[in-house]
């Protein structure tokens, strides 16, 4: 049983140029314990899908415009904002990429951390800084007992992320969602706080929701993966199929454009072109402009009304566009 | 002799320590590095952040004096030149940077960035309206941009064109070497592969020498003919590319290629 269900969101913005569909009718499911990547280019809608989910969207200009985020049964886009407030940090935990802007300056460590233990699970303060400390150090902040006092100018990157997972994981959600949470690090720090998630999760069998654009970083910790594509859910496929047998014309070309995975000297590919404007509602296949044979086979006929998300295979589900999957 | 040398460079900051600022501490931001670059290369410089690769790049460029040692550029010592000789000397090497979102001036059209990069070696060209037309429209093709865009100003642009931008300016001054610095990261996937075609296109075409920092090492050992490893500000390793990249030596390497996410099929 899947404990969240997302079907058909759509999520717009009402903006002076034209109402743009940032999420066009996405949806997918998350297993209990499972981690579930959500890949694309910047625009592409995949933050957006996920502040939805818990209604972090400003409205206005944005508005949910319909779909259905079953979380354990019960829609979170039907909440109220006050029963909202009781998922939002407790249930569902939030890490985002810049640990600088998403921790308060202006308040020490301690009390931003106690913070949802005494909102959600009523603690005194007392019982709530003894969970915190045991959560700082079970991310691995040395000298918990004096550092719990310190602000958050006076961690680097890698600590203040690992205090944003401590704080998002402190009341045990059962999602985390994590949006681009190494983006901003360097790389040896990014594989300690990827290895810090992913031995979390294992101890606490959270599930995980990973919004990436790092072709590379999904395949080592997702099991399933979703690619995006101007608001739209293109592929999806468990993380091996997604590399060795893609099938959508777009996933080909983002794995050919990967300087790892090409040899040396070799040119890369580059698709032509730009991605759509979301404020003219698109009615066809999306990538159908920028599709190449290279990457999309020698059927040129892109589906002129929304092509539909099919599962060609077990658990590898395609946006079915004759130009785009080949044939 | 090598086309690029760097002897013994080294880059001291002095930092005072304590309240009644008595103390002074020295760090050691790079730390006697020797290294040769030859003509037409692609070096790749990788390391942690705060390795130092920063300071040597603004050594390089001359951007800051060496505590020790010297930058010598085609057998020329660059810190015993004078300064006007230096201003002059710097058409030479060019930056491209991160961000082209910052590194664009907003308030100049891209006629008028390019036309001052140019003109700093051509300087009776801005009085030929059409000659320097010419030359920043031939500009504009070489790095793949339009050239009906030339009276847009940076924001009309997306990141993969503004960083074009960015490297039509470097290329402006007809430079020998170049200093990339971490000239993709900020960019998108699909973009970023634009971008290190272009580079590898234009090291071809034009025989330029030139320093690819990044911290992504799959990037690096893409682009570049050799890797130089950096750890507190001394170079640890330097190699031909895929050898550094197979069969790193240095404990620094070793941590580095451990660290970066691979795609295992």
């Amino acid at each position: 049983m899947a404990i969240l269900e997302v079907k058909d969101l759509q999520t717009s913005f009402h903006t002076r140029e034209g109402v743009v569909k940032a999420v066009d009718g996405v949806s997918f499911e998350v297993e209990a314990g499972q981690t579930v990547g959500i890949v694309g280019e910047s625009g592409s809608g995949k933050s957006v899908t996920c502040y939805s989910l818990l209604k972090l969207i400003p409205q206005p200009p944005g508005r949910i415009e319909g779909g259905q985020a079953l979380f354990k049964g019960k829609d979170l886009l039907a909440l109220s904002e006050n029963e909202m407030r009781k998922v939002r940090g407790s249930q569902i935990g939030l890490i985002f990429q810049d640990p600088m802007t998403s921790l308060n300056p202006y308040l020490k460590i301690s009390s931003q951390i106690i913070e949802p233990l005494m909102i959600h699970e009523g603690l005194s303060k007392s019982a709530a800084l003894d969970r915190a400390v045991a959560e700082l150090d079970a991310v691995g902040i040395p000298d918990v007992k004096s550092r719990i006092n310190s602000y958050p100018h006076e961690f680097s990157g890698g600590m203040r992320q690992r205090v944003m997972i401590a704080m998002a994981l402190i009341t045990r959600p059962e999602i985390l969602i994590a949006d681009e949470p190494t983006t901003a690090l360097d790389v040896t720090i990014q594989r300690q706080v990827l290895d810090l998630i992913k031995t979390r999760q294992e101890e606490l069998g959270t599930a995980v929701i990973f919004i990436t654009h790092d072709l590379a970083v999904v395949s080592e910790v997702c099991d399933e993966v979703n690619v995006m594509y101007a608001g739209r859910f293109v592929e999806r496929a468990p993380v091996a199929k997604l590399f060795t047998t893609p099938k959508h014309a777009y996933t080909k070309a983002l794995q050919r454009s990967i300087p790892a995975l090409q040899e040396k000297g070799q040119n890369l590919y580059t698709i032509p072109g730009l991605p759509p404007d979301l404020t003219h509602g698109i009615e066809g296949c999306a990538f159908g402009p920028r599709c190449e044979p290279e990457v999309g086979g020698e059927n040129r006929d892109h589906a002129t009304s929304r092509p539909p998300l099919v599962e060609l295979e077990p658990h590898h589900w395609v946006q079915q566009c004759p130009g785009c999957v080949g044939g | 002799m090598s086309y690029l040398e760097l002897e013994n460079l080294t880059k001291h900051f002095t930092k005072r320590e304590g309240l009644l600022a008595k103390k002074l501490r020295t760090i050691k931001a790079v730390d006697g590095v020797n290294l040769k670059i030859e003509k037409g290369e692609i070096l790749g410089l990788v390391g942690e952040s705060g390795c130092g690769k920063s300071t040597l790049s603004r050594l390089i460029m001359q951007l800051l004096q060496p505590t020790e040692g010297s930058v010598v550029l085609e057998d020329k010592r660059l810190a015993e030149l004078s300064k006007s000789e230096i201003r002059r000397r710097r058409r030479d090497f060019q930056m491209i940077f991160q961000d082209p979102y910052a590194s664009l001036n907003p308030r100049m059209t891209v006629y008028s960035t390019l036309a001052e990069a140019i003109a700093t070696r051509h300087p009776q060209l801005p009085k030929d309206r059409s000659g320097m037309e010419n030359a920043v429209g031939k500009l504009m093709e070489r790095v793949g941009l339009d050239r009906r865009f030339v009276r847009k100003y940076p924001h009309e642009f997306s990141g993969g064109q503004r960083q074009r931008i960015a490297i039509a300016r470097a290329l402006g001054t007809e430079p020998k070497l170049i200093l990339a610095d971490e000239p993709v990261s900020a960019l998108d996937v699909s973009i970023q592969s634009q971008i290190l075609n272009l580079l590898r296109q234009l090291r071809d075409e034009l025989e330029l020498t030139m320093i690819f920092i990044s911290h992504d090492l799959s990037v690096v050992r893409y682009i570049a003919d050799r890797i130089a490893v950096m750890d507190e500000g001394k170079i640890v390793e330097v190699g031909e590319a895929n050898e550094v990249f197979e069969n790193p030596k240095s404990e620094t390497s070793k941590m580095l290629l451990q660290a970066i996410p691979q795609i295992r099929i």
